[in-house]
């Protein structure tokens, strides 16, 4: 019994090295992006580098602020993603009840078809998108940040999946007693889905701040950029100074960061039941 | 009864509405998907056959398989289509042991498991733009930490990013890294769901910890495994955001072509446009991954149970 602890302690000091070790690789960019948005031109260029920065003060991210706009970047990132995300909730909430509760000819048709669509790479319809919006004359506004992600199909999966697991008998009760369809989902189905419904939201939010594609192609001018492509500009166009870049970096990544500190769980779980990336 | 028969006694007006309301609740999520990726995907096929496509003339001087001649006999097109299955094949195994082996720990009880589930998972919401320059950063050449610490174990300084095939490595360093915590996440998930009574009636029976491993934890954990592995694979096939942050496109004299980029050079870099030739090579990246996307459904069929 003695041999026997002496063996898993010795196990469990092995599991902690080794997980303490790669915590350290997957945090240490964020360590390194944060720690040079504090560090002075010198020090980020010195070799071997300076670890720690030799004051907190917030001049690079104040310099970088006026460098480029990304306080406006910011604002377009912020309007694009609430914008998208809100009317793409809303059509999913609508979508999914249909397919769940509602009957009409070819329902489960129409639903096969959609999740066949699932598998095409936006990649591909990238081409037609771009001159979709060219054509609509919104190229270069942030309306072609917003009405090419109004519904998704992937989402609406995943509410259809919920609603289909909320008992119909409740659904014919409330008709019943005079419900409309609209009241039914408004008062009863969507206060129940509100779990499925932060996450959905949580994902569909992290994936638009993020995209990257999509704006470097939609957009052109300084003044409609969002933060990735703004902070990939500036790198790009500028030479920028590396304290700066990291700076701004770190303006971008601090939401998703603060996010994710408050939501984890509902994340890990959306991806892990979903499959899907965020 | 009575309420029944309520319900029945307006019976033609229900109808005509029970009728037409479904398809106001689908109007709204229907026109996005129409117009964004029903009409994209015809498009795209359509265009791909067409000669000479101009897009702000709409003109075109024929059908025919010009552009998928170009395309097929384009070097630049051949090199994307070998980086793609090489940074494919460098990255799935790699990172599918890694995975494999930090979910298993991470599924140990210890101590502190928010603040490591915290550490592995957080690369995955944040934007690949901002880490993907601060990687860039970590791979200078005179003053990045990757250099630095090889010069501890006496590792002469490796120039990452300025040299043709040093980037390859560079983004497969940077694609392992970004791509771990999604598979953790699921492969996590995927041991959570194994009954913890094979455990104990492994411990029961005194076999080893390697032994339980291999002998329980791998086999009940390979359909996971195998779906993680299609998943991955497929978005591992569309690698083209990465190039930007850390090489500012692809790469140094072009040698970093990606499948994808290849598309985005044809319709975006090339002057004038080529939206016949971009839209070709988006059919036949389809046609892979549907290839591959068979292949995952085909044996998530089988291991279902």
């Amino acid at each position: 019994m003695e041999k026997f602890k002496a063996n898993f302690k010795l196990s469990m000091v092995f599991v902690y090295i080794l997980l303490i070790f790669g915590a350290i690789i997957m945090i240490f960019p964020f360590f390194w992006m944060i720690t040079g948005a504090f560090k002075t031109t010198l020090e980020i260029n010195l070799f071997p580098p300076v670890w720690i920065p030799s004051s907190f003060n917030l001049d690079n991210f104040k310099y970088a602020l006026q460098a480029a706009p990304f306080a406006r970047y910011f604002i377009n990132s912020l309007i694009a993603m609430v914008g998208s995300v809100s009317v793409c909730t809303f059509t999913t909430i609508l979508a999914a009840f249909a397919f769940s509760k509602l009957k009409f000819p070819g329902r489960e048709v129409i639903f096969t078809l959609l999740l066949a669509l699932m598998m095409v790479p936006f990649e591909m319809l990238v081409i037609t998108n771009y001159q979709t919006v060219i054509s609509w004359k919104i190229y270069d506004t942030v309306w072609a940040l917003i009405i090419p992600f109004t519904s998704s199909i992937f989402y609406t999966y995943i509410l259809k999946g919920f609603f289909d697991s909320v008992s119909d008998s409740l659904y014919y009760s409330a008709r019943i007693d005079g419900c409309s369809n609209w009241k039914y989902l408004w008062r009863v189905l969507v206060p129940m889905a509100k779990p499925s419904l932060v996450t959905i939201i949580l994902l569909n939010a992290i994936s638009r701040w993020n995209s990257f594609l999509w704006p470097m192609i939609a957009t052109i001018n300084v003044s409609n950029r969002t933060l990735p492509f703004g902070l990939y500009a500036f790198v790009n166009e500028g030479g920028a100074k590396t304290e700066l870049m990291l700076a701004a970096s770190t303006i971008t990544v601090l939401p998703m960061i603060i996010l994710f500190l408050f939501a984890r769980k509902n994340i890990v779980n959306g991806v892990a039941r979903g499959g899907i990336k965020g | 009864m009575t309420k029944v028969a309520k319900v029945h006694e307006d019976g033609p007006k229900r109808t005509l509405k029970q009728m037409i309301e479904p398809y106001i609740y689908l109007l709204p999520f229907a026109f996005g998907i129409i117009v964004f990726t029903l009409y994209p995907i015809v498009n795209v096929v359509l265009m791909s056959f067409k000669n000479n496509y101009d897009f702000m003339s709409r003109s075109f001087s024929g059908w025919g398989l010009e552009n998928y001649i170009y395309v097929l006999n384009d070097s630049y097109f051949h090199q994307a289509l070998a980086n793609t299955f090489k940074y494919v094949f460098i990255i799935i195994p790699i990172s599918m042991c890694l995975s494999i082996l930090l979910a298993n720990l991470l599924n140990q009880k210890i101590k502190g498991s928010a603040i490591f589930q915290t550490a592995f998972f957080l690369p995955m919401v944040t934007s690949t733009t901002a880490v993907g320059l601060t990687w860039r950063f970590m791979f200078n050449n005179n003053s990045g930490i990757i250099n630095a610490m090889l010069g501890l174990f006496g590792i002469e300084p490796i120039n990452w990013l300025q040299i043709a095939g040093n980037n390859f490595y560079a983004l497969c360093i940077y694609g392992i890294w970004a791509i771990l915590p999604f598979t953790i996440i699921l492969l996590l998930s995927g041991l959570q769901n194994i009954d913890p009574l094979y455990y104990t009636a492994a411990k029961v029976d005194g076999a080893s910890s390697t032994k339980i491993f291999f002998k329980i934890t791998i086999p009940l954990l390979a359909p996971t495994i195998f779906l993680v592995m299609c998943i991955n694979t497929i978005s591992t096939f569309k690698v083209f955001n990465d190039l930007f942050p850390l090489f500012s496109g692809p790469g140094v004299a072009n040698n970093l072509f990606t499948a994808v980029y290849y598309i985005y050079y044809q319709f975006r870099v090339t002057r004038p446009p080529r939206y016949g030739r971009a839209a070709a090579a988006a059919v036949i990246l389809f046609l892979i991954i549907f290839v591959m996307t068979m292949i995952q459904k085909w044996v998530e069929k089988k291991t279902k149970y």
